[in-house]
């Protein structure tokens, strides 16, 4: 179920290469569930560093908050507006539409670390 | 997974239903089913249905029962008619509240009580020393929580959803009310009570009816509500939760709950309350406003000018307000509503305004 096209965390953060060194970042559909209803994301700013396996951000459900680890180290170079209004986004289409940020990568061997779509899935398996 | 938690008629259902299920005072319970967003929604515009079966249900009865309870309880209870219902707190002998609960005036001598789930070993053990010491003969406790189950309907929809089901049109009943109905030809006891701030009932029922009566009420239009949407809902309400707002070591008048406490009859705590009520305290229960959606959470500290005066108990994202939400105890002296304050958001500090409880009552009809 976790499309093959992006790797993943351990943290259930995946990221997906695009053109060039640009990578879009996102969380999971089993985080998204894990979560609950999501109603507020907090996100870093276009232009900050971030670093790979570390905090990036929050996200809030009703029930609970939950740190953001980046799966990347980059520049953030976009961030997904639309969360701020419509942080529902995140659950209904997490790995589309509820994407969070675009990065410019600089290193992009550190996706060699994280895990293939089969490896995420098994890696889930292993959780419940 | 092996676990010794409880499970309540209804777990096969929650199961099915695909509900998420969490441990809850040594219960494992429905935290949500569709979504906590939803289930809020679905009580505020129409019909959600709780099992909240975890919560005790103590009969008891006697020639003594009346007085037993009146030494206990914070609230009159021989003033009470039978057919009422009740609620108030339990408290310790310095004031502090061992549980709160709502009781039911079943006849003259025989009383029914709804302890919270976490707290029904300890009411039970409270209860049994002081009719070992105080009334030894003349008023027994049965527990039959694990006989009967507890329902709740609640929401703008429910009494007609249940004058549709039940043998007596029950939308009749009186707030506080309780009767004696057949729900599709099963013997319940309703009580027009709650805990999320809308009309609705209370539905005891004999264990072994659960499922038919979930399924009924369901297809009669009630949504499936876990834990989760009952905290918001109840927050939303002003209303206390034991272990957050109310505990063993803070008392009715700190957190005022003054209205459900009697001044002018001797119990257990009777005179702390009655100092404090004369006194003074020197903190407050009061809610707090943030706008936003990035809530306070229990434990978080409450400063004034970046000096702690306080701490919160329960926080949230109120959908039914679209606002941050919660409650807390702060020093007397800054309790007043509209009193700015901060509040420390995981180092990140923000502006809340006190806000009088509670923070949503239902529209009148």
């Amino acid at each position: 179920m976790s499309p093959d096209d992006r790797k993943y965390s351990k943290e259930h953060e995946w990221v997906k290469m695009e053109d060039g060194n640009q990578a879009l970042a996102g969380i999971t559909v089993y985080a998204q569930d894990q979560l609950g209803d999501i109603v507020y994301v907090d996100l870093p700013k276009t232009g900050a560093t971030i670093r790979f396996m570390e905090k990036m951000g929050e996200v809030e459900s009703v029930k609970a908050v939950s740190d953001l680890f980046s799966p990347i180290t980059g520049e953030v170079t976009e961030v997904n507006e639309r969360l701020l209004d419509h942080p529902e986004l995140v659950n209904e289409d997490p790995l589309g539409e509820g994407w969070m940020m675009r990065v410019t990568v600089s290193d992009a061997a550190e996706l060699d670390q994280l895990m293939s779509a089969e490896e995420y899935e098994a890696f889930l398996s292993g959780l419940s | 997974m092996t676990t010794s938690n409880l499970r309540t008629p209804l777990y096969t259902t929650h199961v099915s239903l695909g509900a998420r299920i969490v441990p809850f005072g040594g219960w494992d319970m429905p935290v949500q089913y569709s979504g906590i967003l939803g289930e809020v929604a679905a009580v505020r515009t129409a019909t959600g249905l709780f099992d909240v079966s975890h919560m005790g249900r103590l009969y008891i009865s006697g020639p003594r029962a009346t007085e037993f309870l009146d030494w206990v309880l914070t609230g009159s209870v021989e003033s009470l008619r039978v057919g009422r219902a009740r609620y108030c707190m339990i408290c310790n002998e310095k004031g502090g509240v061992i549980d709160d609960t709502i009781f039911y005036r079943l006849a003259e001598d025989r009383y029914l009580l709804i302890p919270n789930a976490g707290n029904r070993a300890t009411v039970v053990a409270w209860f049994q020393r002081w009719l070992d010491d105080k009334f030894p003969i003349g008023c027994v406790i049965e527990d039959r929580t694990e006989a009967t189950a507890l329902l709740a309907l609640q929401g703008p929809a429910a009494a007609e959803a249940m004058d549709r089901l039940c043998s007596e049109p029950p939308s009749s009943m009186r707030p506080f009310s309780w009767q004696e109905n057949q729900l599709q030809g099963t013997p319940v006891l309703l009580g027009r009570t709650g805990y999320t701030g809308e009309d609705g009932f209370e539905i005891v029922a004999d264990a072994d009816q659960a499922a038919s009566l979930w399924q009924t009420l369901t297809e009669h239009g009630a949504k499936p509500c876990g834990l989760g949407a009952r905290d918001v809902l109840r927050l939303e309400a002003g209303l206390p939760l034991h272990g957050h707002e109310i505990d063993e070591n803070t008392t009715p008048i700190e957190a005022g709950l003054e209205r459900f406490v009697r001044f002018d009859k001797e119990y257990v705590g009777s005179d702390v309350l009655r100092s404090q009520h004369e006194n003074g305290v020197a903190r407050k229960l009061i809610g707090l406003k943030m706008p936003g959606r990035s809530a306070p959470r229990a434990e978080y500290a409450i400063l004034n000018q970046g000096q702690p005066v306080g701490r919160v108990t329960s926080g949230s994202y109120s959908p039914t307000l679209d606002t941050s939400i919660a409650m807390g105890y702060v020093d007397a002296s800054r309790a007043e509503a509209g009193t700015m304050l901060e509040v420390d958001i995981r180092g990140r500090t923000a502006q809340v305004e006190v806000t009088p409880l509670p923070f949503y009552t239902r529209p009148r009809r």
